[in-house]
This record gives C-alpha cells, sequence and structure tokens, in this order.
C-alpha cells in the first residue's frame, strides 16, 4: 500500500496501533481521562482504551479544552500515540503543539476508511505520510 | 511565516523567555496552518478550569510565571470562568484538592497580569468586540458570539494559544481572521422560528450537526424575528458545541449577512430546511426520563435577564431538588441588589459565580452528590454531560424549575 499523503502535520515520527472510527474527537467530551477509554456512550470507539494508540478519526468536535489537556493526559502517559484525522480545528493543532502530540491530517478521501481497525501504522510528520505497515 | 522586527526579537527571546515561548507555540500553529503572518489582537480571553490544566497546566503556568517575573500581558487578557465558586464550594461538594489547585492557577495567572473576569458571557458584560476587531478570544460560545454577532475576528483559541497572544499581543493570521474564510459555504432554511432559549439552543444544535466541522459556515436565513442576545447566545454555544463551528451568519440580522449576497449566501443552493419538526427531535433525545437528581443553569453563564426570568419562576416556591443558577462575577452583585438572588436562594436554590458547572470537576461532585439525572435548558450542557456519567434531560426553564419543586419534569 502506498503511503497516505496529508496536507497538515506536525510533531515526531511514530508508530503504532490504530484504533479507527467514522466519528468525531473531543477531549472533553468523549474521554475518561482518569482510565483512558472513551467514555461517551454514544462514540463508536466506547470502552476502548486510546493509551498508546493512533487514533484515526474523522473531525474534531466541541471545545477548547482539548488545547490544555493533551499535555495533562501525556505527563500522565494516558494519552493517545498520535492523532489522524480527515480535518482539524485550531484547537487540536495548538493542542498537539502544546503537548507535544503527532498530529496529521487532510487527505485524498476518507482516512477512515483507508486504514484497518487495528492495522500497525506509520506517521512521518516530515514528509507528512501516513503508511500501513502490517 | 513572515515576522517583522519585533516578532522575530520576540521569538529569539529579547523580550524574554515567556515571550520567546509564546512565539514559538505561535508559529508551530502558524506554520501548520499555513499562516502568512502574525496579526495584532485587541483582547485575549483564556479558558483555563483546572480540570482542563491538571497539576501539570498548572505547573507549567506557574513556571512561566516564576521564570520569567517580568512576563506580562500585553493587551487586555481577560479569563474564562473557573473551576469552582469559592463562596460555594461546599454547596458542590468539590474535593479539596480540586479547590486549592485552583487557588493556585487564579494566582499564577494573576501574576501575569491577567484579569480574572471568570465569565464565559463577557461580550454581554466586559466589552463586545467591534465590526472587523481581531481578537483570540477562548471558550467557543464566546467565540462563535463575537464571530457572528459581532462580526469580530477570532479562531477558536485553546488556552495555550490564548495565553501566547495576550503575552505577544497577536495570533496567526489564518481561518476566521481571513475574509475569504468567512464566506457562507451552507445555506440552511430555517422553516420555524423558535420560543424558548432551550428552542433557540437545539435548533443551534441541528445547524452545527448539519455543518458538521470548523471550517463550515452556515448562513440561516427564514427566521420570524430578530433573536435576542440571550436566544443568540444558546443558539451559538450549542451550535459551537454540536458542530465544532466558529461562525454563523443569519441572513438580515447579523453584521456581515445584511443582504443573503454579502457572505455569498445566494449562490448557493437551499441545503436543508430545518423546521419545528428536527429541533423537537433533538431535543427528544435528551427526554429520556422524568425523574431529576439536580437542576442546573449554565453554559453560558446567566445574563441578568435570564436570572430575572428565573427568579420570576422560583417565587414562592419550594424546592426538593438542589437548583443550582451560575452567573458571571459582573452579573451577581446585580442580583442581588435587585433580590434575584434572594428569590432564588428562599426557594432552595443557589445562586453561583465565576464559574461554569461542567467545569467544575463535574464527574467528581455527580460521584459526592449522588447526581446523575440532571436537567437544564442548555442544550450546550446536555451535549456535554453525557460523557462525564450523567443522564441529562433538555427542558425549558420552566419546566426545570417545576422539577426542582416536585423531583421530576412534567
Amino acid at each position: 500500500m502506498k503511503p497516505l499523503v496529508a496536507k497538515q502535520a506536525m510533531g515526531r515520527k511514530v508508530q503504532g496501533q490504530a484504533l479507527v472510527a467514522r466519528d468525531g474527537f473531543s477531549a472533553r467530551y468523549d474521554l475518561n481521562r482518569i482510565d483512558g477509554t472513551f467514555s461517551r456512550p454514544t462514540h463508536k470507539l466506547a470502552g476502548q482504551s486510546y493509551k498508546g494508540r493512533i487514533l484515526v478519526l474523522d473531525t474534531v468536535k466541541g471545545g477548547v479544552a482539548s488545547a490544555w489537556m493533551l499535555r495533562e493526559m501525556a505527563s500522565r502517559g494516558v494519552v493517545p500515540l498520535a492523532l489522524v484525522f480527515n480535518s482539524v480545528n485550531p484547537i487540536i493543532a495548538q493542542g498537539a503543539a502544546f503537548g507535544d502530540i503527532t498530529l496529521i491530517a487532510g487527505f485524498e478521501g476518507d482516512i477512515t476508511a483507508q486504514i484497518p481497525h487495528g492495522a500497525t501504522v506509520e506517521i512521518d510528520p516530515a514528509t507528512r505520510t501516513v503508511r500501513v505497515v502490517e | 511565516m513572515k515576522l517583522n522586527d519585533i516578532e522575530r526579537a520576540m521569538l529569539a527571546g529579547e523580550h524574554g523567555p515567556a515571550v520567546k515561548s509564546a512565539m514559538e507555540h505561535q508559529v508551530r500553529v502558524g506554520e501548520f496552518f499555513d499562516a502568512a503572518d502574525l496579526v495584532p489582537v485587541t483582547q485575549a480571553h483564556i479558558m483555563a478550569d483546572t480540570e482542563s490544566l491538571g497539576e501539570a497546566g498548572v505547573h507549567w503556568v506557574e513556571s512561566l510565571a516564576k521564570d520569567d517575573p517580568g512576563a506580562r500581558v500585553r493587551v487586555p487578557t481577560i479569563m474564562d470562568p473557573r473551576g469552582t465558586d469559592f463562596a460555594k464550594a461546599s454547596v458542590l461538594n468539590q474535593p479539596r484538592w480540586a479547590v486549592d489547585l485552583e487557588r493556585r492557577a487564579v494566582a499564577a495567572f494573576e501574576r501575569l497580569g491577567i484579569l480574572m473576569t471568570d465569565t464565559c458571557i463577557n461580550y454581554q458584560t466586559i466589552q463586545a468586540p467591534a465590526l472587523g476587531e481581531s481578537v483570540a478570544f477562548g471558550d467557543t460560545g464566546v467565540v462563535i458570539y463575537s464571530n457572528s454577532v459581532c462580526g469580530a475576528r477570532s479562531n477558536f483559541e485553546g488556552g495555550p494559544s490564548a495565553l501566547a497572544a495576550g503575552l505577544t499581543g497577536r495570533t496567526p493570521r489564518y481561518g476566521f481572521h481571513l475574509d475569504a474564510r468567512r464566506q457562507a459555504t451552507l445555506r440552511i432554511r430555517a422553516e420555524w422560528t423558535p420560543v424558548t432559549l432551550n428552542d433557540w439552543g437545539a435548533l443551534g444544535a441541528v445547524v452545527g450537526r448539519l455543518a458538521g466541522n470548523y471550517w463550515a459556515v452556515p448562513v440561516v436565513e427564514g427566521l420570524g424575528r430578530v433573536p435576542k442576545s440571550d436566544e443568540l447566545k444558546h443558539f451559538g454555544a450549542a451550535m459551537a458545541s454540536f458542530g465544532s463551528s466558529a461562525l454563523f451568519h443569519l441572513a438580515g440580522i447579523t453584521p456581515e449577512a445584511v443582504r443573503l449576497e454579502d457572505v455569498g449566501g445566494a449562490r448557493l443552493p437551499v441545503a436543508h430546511r430545518v423546521g419545528e419538526k428536527e429541533v423537537r427531535a433533538l431535543q427528544n433525545a435528551y427526554a429520556g426520563e422524568k425523574e431529576v437528581d439536580v437542576v442546573v443553569f449554565s453554559a453560558p453563564q446567566l445574563s441578568l435577564y435570564e436570572l430575572r426570568q428565573l427568579a420570576a419562576l422560583c417565587d414562592g416556591r419550594r424546592f426538593v431538588k438542589p437548583l443550582l443558577a451560575i452567573t458571571s462575577p459582573q452579573v451577581k452583585p446585580d442580583a442581588d441588589r435587585f433580590g434575584l438572588t434572594g428569590k432564588i436562594e428562599k426557594a432552595g436554590g443557589h445562586v453561583l459565580s465565576g464559574m461554569c458547572f461542567y467545569q467544575s470537576y463535574a464527574r467528581e461532585i455527580a460521584e459526592a452528590n449522588g447526581w446523575k439525572r440532571l436537567a437544564t435548558n442548555s442544550t450546550k450542557m446536555v451535549n456535554i454531560l453525557g460523557g462525564y456519567g450523567y443522564v441529562p434531560l433538555l427542558a425549558t426553564m420552566e419546566q426545570c424549575v417545576e422539577a426542582a419543586e416536585k423531583g421530576r419534569l412534567p
């Protein structure tokens, strides 16, 4: 599979297991940040752990709290390894910059349909690419 | 990103380490969004409750102030609601550690010269921005109201970015600072005009869901009257919450859409028609139960007029369930002077100020007080509280007051 090229990226090169859903993301609305799971009952990843995973989701929802929360989550080691979106809002970019989390967004086609749930993927912000390793 | 001489000096550390750190953050975010340069801002507004910051965030702000004792914001920089009302923390049964963390955060922000206004309705209470004024506002409700109703220019500025803007007096020029981004992308016809505040909130939520992402700009036509400030407040806050939206236009009402064609709306097909049926469907999704544990009016903080309406409804009643009405520190003294607080509290309710319910350790106070079924007229709040383990119930202000009196919604 050819690497998927994004329009926007920041952070470090990482490799990890993907948690994929055609759903939104908000650290305040969707997560139990204490135990590291998706807690909104209606979220497609409800009950699943996000710790150390690469989240592949549609877009960013909700408020501004994620700008602080990603760093706070990172300080406790209960944080996603990286974030992959079809589209982002400023908050998630600000939060990723503040929390030093790898973020990549803006692909040809729907990224949540191109990466299999559970696949191992590699993200390289320098080349703005996502590659399915296995 | 192009920087001028002053900005390059900031980046080089010539204005101190706090400003250097702020400028580095702004360059990182600006380059991510391909910003051409920085735009001067006149005001900043910081969302920074300690549930969001955590120990790590508070420590970071303390370090900023400690490591650079001369660091001060260079434009008026104000504060979103805190995570408690210090005078009423016992009413909420908040954990001691949370209140202590709040005190540390307040002290650190004050050292940076931030005005602790503790409000998310600054456009009603502090200073509304003017048409075309570039600002750096946090709190999605503040941004969408300022952009749409006032015609100001702001992106969603999360706490670290709003603080950076306060320290540098600038923000990266992208998104809703650009003329092109402010044009409508989605045309919606309203076939029904809301009546109550939660109707306006629910309509905002429906429009937000249809818009679907931050960069979509809905223009809504067909409303039967000009909404009042509180109605626009609920409409915008819910739209921002459900859709991550930061800007809307109301044809013939909001300042940039005097005519539909002013925002490019005339060239768009009507993509959706929204009537009472769609609004009621959204409200019914938050009407699962009748029994309630707590009634909350918050998100956004209540204006003086909302408190006046609430006080009239509370007058002469006796509540069997807690009722919390949350306002800003600017409104509270007037509510006290005019006897509004007295009427609400005589019925057994509580008027709190300077906080917001969902930013005040909602999970911890739910466990401490046995609160699960929460009735409110805030469409924004019902969208948020599901993730905190509540069963949020959306109703009118009148129905919520009745629920506090009888223990169940009518």
